[in-house]
């Protein structure tokens, strides 16, 4: 099958700065990808370069087989969701999703249906006549939606699309942004800093820093086997203990504790133990740990978050986040307790710069 | 009611609906007492002179030139269906909407890329934009004079390419090339002032839903800059179709606009009263005008 996007060496200069820096990617038909990373990292230029918003420095940049990387945007069968929508603040709803289809030459009265029907789809019926600025936010998320989606594009863009939404708002629209992309079965591109929006929404992602692409996997191999230290600390939670490499079994750190952790990285390497707070396990000093790895701490604070308390323990040198569930009989450790974390050796990962 | 006391900024009270009501009548005399000298000045150099325009255009100019406030008639006003006076109007009128159209179509690409350029540019060449009101309007017009005039740069050049001795002073052409040159930075910076407010992210929008760049602009740059073009157009407009100046350097006798006609009236056929007149048609002609093109593009601005 041919994909989606074809990426092939992909470099963006602006000057002396370069913001996407020979990068490989391949979007599958009917996938749900995001690019996620820090802001700057250079997702947002690889969407536009997509989009036909910026022409890459250099590089191939095939949409469905056909290279595209030097045709302006209205040449390209894709369309974005702009962050903070960029509606066309003189034109009704309506008008706004008709834009498209009207300059594509559609006519009217088919234009005026179809958009119409775009409207229904994203559950704004009734709202048509209505301008932009008399719209809610969650509502121009919406119509911004509708006037991408009505195209029909062969790959839709997104680019931060529920940035400017509250909290709740976000994860209902996450929730039916999912739905509507495997309704449609049109490949979505997402651009997200929010590594939570990318792990629950997206089929496979790529995480991205420095103009670099550092990991492309499903959200549960980017999160249980992240490539670099990088990675492991940009998704979810992590404590990183820094060490070396003894064997390939074990990791001697920094306080010469040795922990087991399995890597082919050659002895003496720097690397982290990567050890997410969920999977630590705190306890006391004096009970037996059958085949766990454990190292031995005091209590710093304990910060209560409702459905669970993370505890800062202090670890010689650093300070281990442990996640705590909060669950009916969970054991309460004061500040000052003398405990010991313990976690699975199969639960950690080994990470290189 | 009695008088509140206002506790000054030391006193602590508690507030009651009384103090607060005083607070607002304090804060709007204060806010009338900012505007008194402006109110005062236009009250006394605008309002009232107008009203004197105004009784004299009803007024008869007696016979020595002076004018006689008894006997009002609107004789003035008839003379202005007279065909001399028609052909001014009417020729005032088309040059000073020609010189409108011709800031607006030389501005607007302008205004445009000044509005995309970096920071930096865009003052820089604000300034430059700037810097022919630095010299004295008379001067400057004078100038064009001499590169219009006989000998002049310009008809060297036209001998140079082959087209002859021409001249172009004293003629209709020459009026809007100086009314143009005058009034283009009226146009170049509300239009500049509207297009820099719009999000570009806009003309990026409308070019990923399929728009070429000459539908993008009609589209979406255009209906969006309407208000910096209707604020242009009324700063080029009005004061070309009063021009006194310009006409008179650069267009001779041959080519006498309204500016020029009330001129005369007052200094010269010493006839206040239809001087009068016409000065206040013309301003009755630019307040239609402005109202009108504020209406029409009325809820953009």
């Amino acid at each position: 099958m041919t994909a989606a996007v074809e990426i092939t060496g992909i470099t963006k200069r602006f000057g002396d700065v370069v913001a996407v820096d020979n990068i490989d990617l391949t979007i599958a038909d009917g996938e749900f990808f995001a690019l996620l990373g820090p802001s700057g990292c250079g997702k947002t230029t690889t969407l536009r370069m997509i989009a036909g918003l910026e022409f890459p420095t250099q590089g191939s940049l095939k949409i469905f087989g056909d290279e595209v990387g030097t045709l302006p945007p209205n040449k390209r069968p894709v369309n974005t969701v702009f962050q903070n929508y960029a509606l066309f603040p003189h034109l009704n709803a309506l008008d706004n999703v008709a834009f498209g289809l009207k300059m594509q030459g559609v006519d009217k009265s088919t234009a005026r249906k179809r958009a119409l029907e775009t409207i229904d789809l994203v559950q704004l019926t009734g709202m048509d006549a209505r301008k932009p600025s008399e719209l809610s936010g969650g509502q121009q998320q919406r119509v911004a939606l509708a006037r991408a989606l009505v195209n029909q594009p062969k790959v839709l863009l997104l680019d931060e699309p529920l940035g400017a939404l509250d909290l709740k708002l976000r994860q209902e629209m996450q929730g039916e942004l999912k739905n509507l992309q495997q309704n449609l079965g049109v490949s979505f591109v997402f651009v997200t800093h929010d590594q939570e929006e990318a792990l629950t929404m997206s089929d496979r992602m790529a995480v991205m820093n420095d103009g670099k692409l550092l990991q492309v996997g499903s959200p549960e191999e980017i999160y249980e086997h992240p490539a670099n230290r990088f990675v492991a600390d940009f998704i979810g939670q992590t404590n990183l203990l820094e060490g070396r490499v003894l064997d390939s079994e074990t990791v001697c750190l920094a306080n010469g504790a040795h922990v087991t952790g399995t890597s082919d990285l050659p002895m003496g390497t720097e690397v982290a133990v990567s050890l997410r707070p969920e999977r630590a396990h705190l306890g006391p000093r004096d009970e037996t740990h059958s085949r766990q790895a454990a190292v031995d701490g005091v209590v710093e604070s304990v910060t209560y978050l409702g459905n669970a308390r993370v505890y800062h323990v202090r670890f010689d040198w650093m300070v281990i986040e442990v996640r705590e569930e909060n669950r009916p009989g969970a054991t309460l450790h004061e500040p000052g307790t003398p405990v010991s974390v313990s976690w699975d050796p199969s639960a950690v990962s080994v990470v290189a710069d | 009611m009695t008088a509140v006391k206002l506790p000054s900024d030391a006193e602590a009270a508690v507030a009651t609906p009384e103090f607060e009501a005083a607070a607002i009548r304090q804060e709007s005399r204060r806010g009338f007492l900012l505007a008194m000298p402006s109110y005062a000045y236009l009250v006394l150099f605008f309002a009232v002179p107008l009203v004197i325009v105004v009784v004299y255009s009803f007024a008869t100019r007696n016979r020595f030139g002076g004018t006689d406030l008894s006997g009002w008639n609107l004789a003035s006003y008839a003379r202005l269906s007279e065909p001399i006076v028609r052909d001014i109007l009417f020729r005032s009128l088309w040059l000073a909407l020609l010189t409108t159209l011709i800031c607006l179509v030389i501005a607007y690409p302008f205004a445009y890329y000044l509005a995309t350029r970096t920071p930096v540019v865009r003052n820089l060449m604000l300034v430059f934009v700037m810097i022919p009101f630095w010299t004295n309007f008379l001067v400057r017009n004078y100038a064009w004079r001499v590169i219009l005039g006989n000998d002049g740069p310009f008809t060297d050049v036209t001998e140079a390419i082959g087209l002859g001795e021409r001249e172009l002073l004293f003629s209709k052409t020459a009026v809007v090339l100086g009314l143009v040159y005058s009034f283009l930075p009226f146009m170049i910076l509300p239009l500049y002032a509207a297009i820099e407010r719009i999000d570009k992210r806009l003309l990026e929008a409308s070019r990923d839903l399929y728009a070429s760049g000459l539908q993008s602009f009609r589209k979406v740059l255009l209906p969006l800059s309407m208000p910096g073009v209707i604020a242009g157009s009324i700063l080029v407009f009005v004061p070309s179709l009063g021009a006194y100046v310009t006409p008179d350097i650069l267009g001779g006798s041959k080519t006498t606009l309204l500016g020029s006609y009330i001129v005369t009236q007052f200094l010269t056929a010493r006839n206040w009263p239809f001087g009068a007149a016409l000065s206040f048609v013309l301003m009755a002609v630019m307040l239609t005008t402005t109202v009108v093109y504020f209406r029409k593009g009325g809820r953009t601005l």
